[in-house]
């Protein structure tokens, strides 16, 4: 049974921006989107160690590598803030360095060996339904929609099981302090949660699309709605039509799918933005 | 060293003076991430140019970045006007939207008839090794430029970084202020582009302002230091590159930048993490040694007006005070030293113990009378309205008698021993 490449496209799509977005609603709100663009460019050290100790392209020792940096990143905006670096200061000095050791990483040991710096930051969405899943000989389908659903349901279930927790440290961090929630416990889980999701979705979609799903679905719900769970449901549907809509830019144009992606949803968001200050306007 | 890494060694010195002095108003504005954004914006300003001219000189594919970048500063300065969307995110959005067009051109430009993207993509990662004496002539230009900016400007840019409503106040127009800190980011970021690329111009402008601001809590010093930290992580990282033979020289001066601002994050005096734990440690030792002093005196006290020999052990201390004889014992014997305390039962003794000497008394009956005017204070901060301090004492003194809290054990018999 084979899917046809523009479903496939679409549904890994969809799928990386439903998952974005749920995390990304909650960056939004805690006004942290731009730990998506930092951990996005930190994890590159990860993939370079990690094939530099193994020798083996493997996704699955490359995302764990990519996640370690992910989380070391998180860690080390939090550290330095607390040693009294402000927030985007700390960020811009984290991951500017990892991403220059993983620059010099790759020309410096990997630099015979095959290791795609352009594929890790655009990624080729358009190669997903290509990319099989093989156990033994039996073809399990595109590798990209069992990582991507994967991680959708991941960050689906992390989202509905603590939706009060994290509801309460977006919004009123020292109430939830009061109250008895662990915020820090919630804040590393969110940013778990990010680095898992903008490290899976790497392969599959590249380091822009992923970036741009972190902040636009949520972004732009935030304009459309006062609750935080209308929020997220919108969220994951605005990344769904910027999925179907940037797929058909991109065949229109013959041009990348995940530029695409991210144009449709600016230019959602823009949609939004001028019809939201239209109606405020009244 | 040959002339070629001279001549990229003094463009990336100077390039890394101007992102410093830049940055320093970036950072002191909370825009320290504004030079990544407006790096990864100038991607499709870049595309556009050469679809247009198709020329692949600096000239029309700068002019094109920094037109993007203009756009960019714009649109983010519309969506935090205009909607309910926070600074972070007018960023995030500008950046990822702007870089996805700019791939997409990109795109376009590959298929073009001798547009494929060499020459392009060094606008991405940065070719510092290519500098060649005619970038160095344009960066010096443009870093003077940026120089002589913030000098002009010193003053209007201190308001805006510090106290924006003072200078609005003062008729100044704060709004055309910001623009011109943005333009001038623009600016330092087409200049850096071409040499250390997109995301590596990012650290240029945050890392040495940061590490400046460890040193100093001046602007009119922040801003040359900062500008010598980049010049040196210029010159750091050309000299680096030299050593082996991959080694790309823009990712080592973002290395060098960030092992400056380590140094300045651990040692730099006052500010730096090593001279903040040497403060706490002494902080700690005198909190400790007034904790024990007022111990000690009250147990006294009570002892002394049961009529009992004023010794007290390190038990008693842990038992009725809650003070751990971890440091307790180490403390009392360095007490003993200074002649603060002597010991009256010796170690080899079950119980050992300690008593105030009369120079000890004195001082504990000092702390002692300042911890019981504080607890009257809390009692009565209300009536009292005052912050306490020496000023709020004689108002204090007549109801510290009223609670029966004075302290009496050694009053003024400093040196006449326990009574």
């Amino acid at each position: 049974m084979a899917l046809p490449a523009p479903f496939v496209i679409i549904a890994v799509g969809a799928l990386a921006a439903g998952a974005s977005g749920l995390v990304g609603s909650f960056l939004v709100l805690r006004r942290m989107t731009m730990l998506g663009d930092a951990i996005s460019h930190a994890v590159l050290p990860g993939i370079a160690l990690a094939f530099l100790l193994t020798g083996s392209r493997a996704a699955p020792v490359m995302v764990l590598g990519a996640a370690l940096c992910g989380l070391l990143t998180a860690y080390a905006v939090q550290t330095l803030q607390r040693a009294g670096v402000q927030e985007d200061a700390g960020m811009g000095v984290t991951f500017t360095a990892l991403f220059a050791l993983g620059v010099v990483l790759i020309t410096a040991f990997a630099g015979r060996v095959h290791l795609d710096l352009d594929h890790v930051l655009y990624g080729e969405i358009a190669y997903a339904p290509w990319d099989l899943w093989l156990v033994g000989d039996v073809s399990l389908g595109p590798r990209a929609l069992w990582t991507m659903g994967a991680i959708f349901l991941l960050d689906l279930l992390a989202v509905v099981l603590f939706f009060k927790e994290l509801k309460f440290c977006a919004f009123d961090p020292a109430t939830a302090e009061a109250l008895g929630i662990n915020v820090s416990a919630f804040h590393y889980l969110l940013m778990t949660l990010v680095s898992i999701t903008t490290v899976g979705a790497f392969d599959a979609v590249g380091a822009i699309l992923v970036v741009a799903m972190l902040v636009l679905p949520g972004a732009t719900a935030y304009l459309l709605t006062e609750r935080l769970s209308t929020m997220l449901a919108l969220a994951v549907g605005l990344g769904a039509l910027a999925s179907v809509l940037g797929y058909l830019l991109a065949r229109i144009t013959d041009t990348a799918v995940a530029g695409a992606m991210a144009v449709v949803g600016g230019v959602l968001f823009a949609l939004v933005f001028w019809w939201a200050r239209r109606r405020r306007r009244g | 060293m040959d002339a070629n890494t001279q001549w990229v060694m003094s463009g990336t010195a100077l390039l890394g003076m101007a992102a410093g002095v830049v940055g320093v108003l970036a950072l002191l504005r909370r825009r320290a991430l504004m030079g990544d954004v407006l790096a990864h914006a100038a991607l499709p300003g870049i595309a556009a140019a050469f679809l247009l001219t198709g020329s692949k000189t600096p000239g029309p594919l700068l002019t094109g970045a920094a037109v993007a970048g203009v756009l960019g500063t714009g649109a983010m300065a519309a969506i935090t006007r205009y909607s309910r969307l926070k600074q972070d995110a007018a960023m995030s959005l500008v950046l990822t939207v702007f870089f996805g067009l700019g791939i997409m051109l990109l795109n376009v430009v590959q298929r073009m008839p001798g547009g494929n993207q060499s020459g392009l993509d060094k606008f991405l990662f940065g070719q510092a090794a290519a500098i060649v004496p005619r970038d160095v002539r344009v960066i010096m230009v443009l870093a003077g430029a940026l120089c002589l900016l913030v000098l002009v400007f010193y003053k209007e840019f201190k308001l805006l970084a510090f106290d924006q409503e003072f200078g609005a106040g003062l008729g100044l127009p704060m709004g055309r202020l910001d623009l011109l800190l943005n333009l001038g980011l623009v600016l330092a970021v087409v200049t850096g582009l071409e040499s250390v690329g997109v995301v590596l111009m990012a650290a240029l402008l945050t890392t040495p302002a940061l590490a400046a601001r460890y040193w100093t809590d001046r602007l009119s010093r922040m801003l040359p230091l900062a500008g010598l930290f980049g010049a040196l992580s210029g010159v750091a990282g050309t000299l680096l590159s030299q050593v082996g033979p991959r080694m790309p020289t823009g990712p080592l001066i973002v290395l060098a930048a960030t092992l400056l601002f380590v140094v300045s994050l651990l040692a730099a005096p006052h500010r730096g993490l090593a001279a903040r734990l040497v403060r706490m440690a002494r902080t700690r030792a005198q909190v400790r040694r007034e904790r024990l002093l007022e111990a000690l005196y009250d147990l006294s006290e009570e002892a002394a007006s049961a009529g009992l020999p004023a010794d007290v052990t390190v038990a008693d201390l842990e038992r009725r005070r809650g003070l751990s004889p971890r440091w307790v014992g180490p403390l009392l014997e360095r007490m003993v030293r200074t002649g603060v305390v002597e010991r009256v039962r010796a170690a080899a003794e079950r119980q050992e113990a300690w008593r105030l000497t009369g120079h000890g008394l004195a001082e504990a009956y000092q702390v002692a009378r300042r911890e019981r005017l504080h607890l009257v204070y809390l009692m009565h901060q209300a009536e009292i309205g005052a912050p306490f301090g020496p000023e709020v004492h004689p108002q204090l003194e007549p109801l510290l008698r009223l609670h029966g809290l004075e302290p009496v054990l050694g009053r003024g018999q400093p040196g006449e021993g326990v009574g």
